[in-house]
């Protein structure tokens, strides 16, 4: 890997994300439209169809596939092509639209995350099987595999949980465009019905519909697009064993993100991320995944993420505040469209537009996702110049 | 002489009590009956057992498997084929189904015999199953239970010689199942047991007995089929036997009328109380009745620790209401239809069948990395197609990690799903027989071949994990 070959060469000009929830009454189009435009406004495009030169799309469960996004927006005549990976797909979108635009290739493109989970008639993924190896269970059932171990080994357990529900669900309140704005307690979270060991309600991030644009160019062309432009600083992605089969799993991490972010941090420079990094958005499809995520990604030391959750070090006013606009389990979760919402939040942030939830001066921000069994994770820093 | 050399039983985990069927609850000591989980079948119940007959055989000896029961999951597809495959037999394996009567089990028993004493076969597996339903809160549905059987039958070792067999057929309807209907039906009890079982019995009994110029109480024990406690007791005594010394317990009340399986589970239950020199006359009912003489000879002591149906009888689970029964049958609509779904691909079954049938994995010859589910390229030191097979299904594993899920459908939530480590092998397994509150890392599991579904309306199977215990329910070994 040339840790260089993309540094702070593209830049992100122009953002946009719809109202995630469950839009009954939102087409999958609706949402890209919303999103898309949304980006185009602020970056000030005055025609995208002739600027725009590429689109690289990212979902999950598209049901038309490129041409979901390629008709709503009428980006035709031009490359749209699409990725999937599993809930890093947001996240490898965007890693494409990186590349193409620092290969010299195009000079403007556009990346759109989207998901419409909800018009599948199911509350949470489907838990239809076809074989008989594949249990029936469910996300939650996967992502709860490293509690009883963790917990076990750490001597952490369900309240140090609950708290970062708590966190998430106070964030989302403050980001005008998340699903869920309730505030909810530490015995709210532990008395909701279980959904799998150890998680309940609050514990599982809100499963919902939505989009979200970026607008990518060179980094010499940014200007004249705006002056505040965010610049892209390293992109990783990476894949791991099913651990309910790697023969070597601890059932104390999740090793996608350990290599994700090794790539990231190699790429960045970054040798004390808790310092370097200045705001973050991390995976929170469960709670113990933002719990694990801190340790996986060298917030803090393995095994006391319980310390700094009791001391407030991820929350809105702390030393690293962690999923500031509420995270997956209140802003929303279309598997697609996540990974760009995060960048979108950490591109408000950077800019200083957070609003209520603005953390104070940040340069440099992470996002980051996983997904599958779990087996593949993505991680992104964006900075200022 | 021919006989049987190995022996194992069956009865699954769960009791109902019999006062729930009416809505009550049990009251200590009162009868039950031995109901399947959801997840078990005629089938699997006929592999457990046959997994204890084989302790400490090598299975690829086994030239045979006769599966007799009333209750097979398919009407068309064998299901000796799918035990041997899950017993991991050779592939030139005889395999045969025996069904429709309740004299199946006794009939798969002489065909074995026949065929080790015809020299077509040396050693032949014979395995009983039966999950038989009725109506719901029937008198009959009461009197049913779930159990199965196994015997290696040979040519040579026998713990049990059979000296002689005498049987008769008789065309009567008193017993029956036809085609597209779940239940078993009867006709007036007093027809059947005077015309029927009476009748049948005592005719091959007495045949028996004649042949061989022996009296009832030259045997030590009597195995004896029992339509109810009552009509067991009385046919026993009117063939001239002392039920008191004589009779083996039918275990009413807490097994239950087992079908073609109840008297395969009994003799299984004699066996184990033998000793060598012990005479066992065996007598079943079915269209007719079978009787055969057994000679318990000198290796029945040597014979190795296997659980039988004492360890069985003793481990149980109960079931709290008729309500969960009602469902484990499938004979109450529920949101998560087990039947529900396009099935799976008899292609990928084809593929997978090494490794979910026969519970194989891998071992990489290069560093020995037992790994599942099957791989071209090695976990861990990458090694392209490096790989022996090896059999996972008598191991016993442990728990790497574990959760209780409330939204995977399961009959019975919240579902146990665990990762097991298997020699090394990480294997994503769901946990049977099992209360939640017993589940913790680390905990010894053994492998049981189960029903997963019945997704596209055909039975899938699949192995599960539960807590390795001792007789008396405790987690040991």
């Amino acid at each position: 890997m040339n840790k260089d070959a993309i540094r702070d060469k593209v830049a992100v000009v122009g953002m946009g994300c719809c109202k995630f929830g469950e839009n009954w009454d939102k087409d999958p189009q609706d949402m890209i439209v919303e999103a898309a435009y949304e980006a185009y406004a602020d970056a000030g495009l005055e025609d995208p169809h002739r600027q725009i030169e590429a689109v690289f799309c990212g979902a999950q469960y598209p049901s038309k596939g490129t041409a979901e996004v390629a008709d709503a927006l009428k980006m035709y005549d031009r490359p749209v092509s699409m990725v999937v990976n599993y809930c890093a797909t947001g996240t490898d979108a965007f890693r494409y639209g990186v590349f193409a635009v620092a290969s010299g290739m195009y000079d403007t493109v556009l990346v759109v995350g989207f998901d419409k989970p909800k018009d599948r008639g199911v509350s949470g993924p489907s838990v239809a099987v076809t074989g008989v190896r594949g249990l029936p269970a469910t996300p939650a059932g996967w992502f709860s595999h490293c509690a009883a171990r963790y917990f076990d080994t750490y001597g952490a357990g369900r309240e140090d949980l609950a708290r970062i529900a708590v966190k998430n669900h106070h964030n989302g309140t403050l980001a005008p465009k998340s699903m869920l704005k309730r505030e909810i307690t530490v015995e709210d979270a532990l008395k909701a019905r279980l959904i799998s060991w150890p998680f309940g309600l609050y514990d599982c991030a809100a499963q919902s519909d939505g989009a979200a644009a970026a607008i990518l160019t060179r980094r010499d062309l940014a200007k004249g697009f705006r002056d505040d432009f965010v610049l892209v600083r390293a992109i990783g992605i990476a894949l791991a064993p099913d651990p309910k089969e790697d023969p070597d799993f601890d059932f104390l991490r999740w090793k996608p993100t350990e290599m994700a972010a090794r790539q990231v941090y190699e790429q960045a420079g970054i040798t004390n991320p808790r310092k370097e990094i200045h705001v973050a958005q991390v995976h929170d499809c469960f709670t113990l995944t933002e719990l694990l995520a801190y340790e996986d990604l060298g917030f803090c030391e393995k095994g006391s993420a319980k310390e700094h959750i009791a001391s407030g070090t991820f929350e809105l006013g702390g030393e690293l505040p962690v999923n500031t606009d509420g995270g997956l389990k209140t802003f929303g979760h279309p598997t697609g469209a996540t990974g760009v919402r995060m960048i979108y939040e950490n591109y408000k942030q950077l800019q200083g537009k957070a609003e209520k939830r603005q953390v104070k001066g940040p340069t440099v921000a992470l996002s980051h996702n996983i997904g599958g069994a779990p087996q593949a994770c993505g991680v992104c820093i964006v900075a200022l110049p | 002489m021919a006989g049987i050399i190995s022996y194992g039983a069956y009865v699954p985990y769960l009791r109902l009590p019999l006062a729930a069927i009416a809505g009550g609850k049990r009251t200590e000591g009162g009868p039950e009956k031995s109901v399947a989980n959801y997840d078990e079948d005629a089938l699997t119940m006929a592999v457990a057992a046959a997994v204890d007959c084989l302790r400490g055989h090598d299975r690829s000896s086994v030239d045979g498997v006769i599966f007799a029961s009333t209750s097979f999951a398919f009407k068309e597809k064998q299901g000796a084929t799918i035990v041997a495959k899950a017993l991991d037999l050779r592939r030139d394996v005889l395999t045969s189904d025996v069904g429709d009567s309740l004299r199946a089990g006794t009939g798969a028993l002489r065909a074995a015999l026949d065929a080790v004493r015809a020299g077509s076969a040396r050693r032949v597996l014979v395995v009983v199953g039966d999950v038989r339903m009725a109506s719901p809160r029937s008198g009959l549905e009461a009197n049913l239970g779930d159990a199965a059987a196994a015997f290696l039958v040979g040519a040579e070792d026998a713990a049990a010689t059979v000296e002689a067999f005498h049987g008769v057929s008789d065309e009567m309807i008193d017993v029956w199942r036809t085609e597209g209907d779940p239940f078993v039906h009867a006709w007036e009890d007093r027809f059947v047991v005077d015309h029927g079982y009476r009748t049948n019995v005592r005719e091959a009994v007495r045949g028996l007995l004649a042949k061989l110029d022996r009296k009832p109480a030259d045997f030590t024990r009597l195995v004896l089929y029992g339509p109810d406690a009552r009509s067991h007791a009385a046919l026993a005594k009117e063939l001239g036997f002392d039920a008191a010394k004589q009779l083996q317990d039918a275990l009413f009340g807490r097994v239950g009328n087992a079908g073609a399986a109840s008297v395969p589970l009994q003799l299984a239950a004699a066996l184990e109380m033998a000793k060598a020199g012990d005479t066992i006359l065996v007598a079943a009912y079915g269209d007719g009745a079978d009787a055969l003489a057994l000679r318990v000879e000198a290796p029945i002591s040597g014979l190795g620790d296997r659980r039988g149906v004492r360890w069985h009888l003793e481990r149980r689970g109960e079931m709290p209401n008729y309500d969960m029964f009602i469902r484990f049958r499938q004979l109450l609509s529920t949101e998560n239809d087990r039947r529900a779904g396009a099935g799976i691909s008899a292609t990928k079954h084809f593929r997978d069948r090494d490794y979910e049938i026969s519970l194989h994995a891998q071992k990489c010859r290069k560093c020995g990395q037992v790994q599942y589910p099957h791989q071209r390229v090695c976990f861990k030191c990458f090694a392209r197609d490096e790989f022996d097979h090896v059999r996972l299904s008598d191991r016993v594993g442990t728990l790497k990690s574990f959760t209780f899920d409330n939204f995977a459908g399961s009959p019975n939530p919240p579902l146990v799903a665990t990762v097991t480590d298997v020699d090394g092998a990480r294997l994503y397994l769901q946990m049977t027989d099992a209360n939640p509150k017993e589940v913790r890392l680390d905990l010894p599991v053994e492998l049981v071949f189960r029903k997963i579904h019945d997704a596209g309306g055909t039975p899938n199977y699949f192995w599960k994990c539960t807590p390795v215990r001792d007789a008396q329910g405790e987690r040991t070994r």
